[in-house]
């Protein structure tokens, strides 16, 4: 087991190296100079000249490549055009709002997709199966932008229950557990909630099918063990898989959010994002597509090992 | 080792008269996707929306283009314009017909030319193994490590908006995911006996792997892709509803409901009425894609 850990984090290592290497590329393929890209406006020819050395703009790409790694590496991804903060005084406040809304989307997805997963497969073919397919299958065609904004119609403009926009009163960007935050939460996180939900409940029934189907399942009926305490075996077997899908869907709605966060203007990464792009504020950007990439690779890994330390049987190469 | 995600299917060995035997599969996949009423349906949506879009200059009741500050933001239900129009007073039934030819070509485009792409990659890497498999597949693995949006997102983003960019980037998101399911499915067809009985009798690499492995690698693949097709049409309608995609003044689904969205609390019915069209279309190549699945046969 430990050297199935060590080889997994040993394989993750190139592929980290290969997105740095990807979001590193993410501002020479701008149109434009690079150099212009990332200097604040109307900065003085002295710190041009200083950032044109500091991150090596006057040496060949493989060693540009290095020493902006090398940066990367201490926490230094540059500095915001629009604001002149550092990157990561702008991501990592908002890398935590998203994880707070994926979080939540998560969890309501995980229960909704449980529930309807596990109804129908118990009944397979029945007109419940039939009914929980549907949805699942509208959950994940629906455009979850446009299911945001229905929502928000319904919710916010019509019914006027919910706030419509931002993450607390007057602007706040800071998330408490109170009804105050809570009531920001609900919209955001239910629409976001829909496609993992689709997803969990579509690998639910499939597992639940796949292992009431087992033999070792008659040989329970059979020695006459009551339906709840077979319901219990059957959660046993259909956890580690649903619990990996689970993982999953958290790691791509970290990137999935961008579209929501837009809709219901959530003070997060894809917000942050979306304003990168429209400023052309391409440290920001950058810095932002790296952590949330480096974070997608890390769920991704500690949802491999975890799954392997609850079912040995997978070992993933 | 890792299980295989996907079984192999089609016609399995075909050893003498496998021409007719991989034509009577597809025979046998249309045949039973037309005896399935949820995909008959869906298609039928789907060509009427494609038909509508092809023919829109005869059948759209208005100018998609024409604005007029007198008539903003009708609501839908008007005499003269059945459904509403919209902020700039362009009659939105007109921009819903137009707007299926951008949303459909951008839906489409991506996953075409990832199939192909991806596809190829995929198969070289299965079949060749070795250091190729190496390079080919360790770089899809990176590309793989970014979640599909952001990636989309930000190719996108730095590249700035069109069409063309739009097609870019989602087919750079799709390449990784098809080429995996081609890759694996090489893989287990290298080591089946009727390729090494084709290598034994000294068929040339090329000749295999034309006749013997696309021909086996197809289903998995257009099973695959088709289901993606639904996934890249709510992308690219995202990437244009970010203004990352389609620019004004184009009628384009995603960028309908961008710029409706600014009158949601005057006209809420008018500003989500795009979406519909992006939900329908989705849903319907969504479940033609497991129609097609199940016609094949395909476990994914």
């Amino acid at each position: 087991m430990l050297i199935y850990v060590l080889r997994r984090i040993l394989y993750t290592i190139p592929i980290a190296m290969g997105v740095s290497m990807v979001c590193f590329a993410l501002i020479h393929i701008a149109p434009g100079d690079p150099l212009n890209a990332i200097i604040p406006e109307g900065a003085s020819p002295e710190r041009v000249a200083q950032i044109r050395t500091a991150y090596g703009f006057d040496r060949p790409l493989p060693v540009q490549y290095l020493k902006w790694l090398g940066h990367v590496a201490q926490g230094d991804f540059g500095e915001s055009i629009m604001t002149q903060r550092p990157v990561m005084s702008e991501v990592l406040p908002a890398l935590v709002n998203t994880l707070t809304l994926a979080s939540a989307a998560v969890l309501f997805g995980f229960m909704l997709g449980c529930v309807s997963g596990v109804v129908s497969g118990y009944l397979m073919g029945k007109p419940a199966d039939r009914i929980v397919t549907a949805a699942s299958i509208a959950g994940v065609s629906i455009p979850h932008y446009w299911l945001g904004m229905v929502l928000m119609v319904i919710f916010a403009v019509n019914l006027n229950l919910l706030p419509a926009t931002g993450m607390g009163e007057g602007g706040s960007g800071t998330f408490g557990f109170g009804w105050d935050s809570l009531q920001y939460l609900i919209l955001p996180a239910l629409t976001l909630a829909v496609i993992p939900a689709g997803i969990i409940a579509r690998s639910v029934r499939g597992t639940v099918a796949e292992v009431r189907q087992q033999d070792f399942m008659q040989t329970l009926q059979a020695k006459g063990l009551p339906g709840r305490r077979i319901f219990v075996h059957v959660v046993k077997n259909a956890l580690p898989a649903v619990l990996a899908v689970m993982g999953l869907q958290l790691a791509q709605l970290l990137g999935g959010s961008i579209l929501v966060e837009t809709v219901f203007s959530w003070p997060g990464t894809g917000f942050l994002l979306n304003n990168a792009i429209f400023t052309r504020d391409l440290p920001v950007l950058q810095g932002t597509i790296l952590v949330l990439a480096m974070f997608f690779v890390l769920i991704n890994l500690v949802v491999d090992v975890v799954q392997t330390a609850v079912d040995p049987r997978i070992k993933r190469a | 080792m890792s299980q295989p995600s996907i079984a192999l299917t089609g016609s399995g060995a075909p050893t003498k008269g496998k021409r007719p035997a991989t034509r009577s599969f597809w025979r046998n996949v249309l045949r039973r996707l037309m005896h399935d009423p949820v995909s008959l349906m869906c298609f039928a949506v789907l060509m009427l929306i494609l038909l509508a879009a092809i023919f829109a200059p005869w059948i759209a009741p208005h100018d998609p283009y024409r604005t007029s500050m007198a008539r903003r933001l009708i609501a839908p239900g008007d005499a003269r314009y059945w459904l509403g129009t919209d902020e700039l007073g362009r009659d939105l039934l007109s921009r819903l017909i137009y707007g299926g030819r951008l949303s459909l070509f951008m839906g489409f485009a991506p996953v075409i030319l990832a199939t192909t792409i991806g596809g190829t990659l995929g198969v070289i890497a299965g079949y060749v193994g070795g250091a190729v498999n190496m390079v080919i597949m360790r770089v899809i693995d990176v590309f793989y490590a970014f979640p599909s949006v952001l990636l989309a997102v930000a190719i996108s983003g730095v590249l700035g908006a069109g069409v063309g960019n739009t097609i870019f980037s989602l087919t750079l998101v799709f390449i990784p995911p098809i080429a995996r399911v081609a890759e694996s499915v090489a893989t287990q067809m290298r080591a089946q006996d009727f390729i090494e009985a084709a290598r034994a009798t000294g068929a040339a690499n090329w000749r295999i792997v034309t006749a013997h492995v696309v021909p086996n690698v197809m289903s998995p693949i257009l099973s695959y892709a088709s289901s993606l097709i639904s996934v890249s049409i709510v992308l690219a309608a995202g990437l244009s509803f970010l203004g990352l995609g389609v620019t004004p003044p184009e009628p384009e689904w995603g960028l309908m409901l961008n710029t409706l969205r600014q009158s949601i609390y005057v006209a809420p019915l008018n500003a989500v009425l795009p979406g519909v069209m992006i939900f329908i279309t989705s849903m319907c190549f969504n479940l033609m894609s497991d129609g097609l699945r199940d016609a094949m046969n395909v476990k994914q």
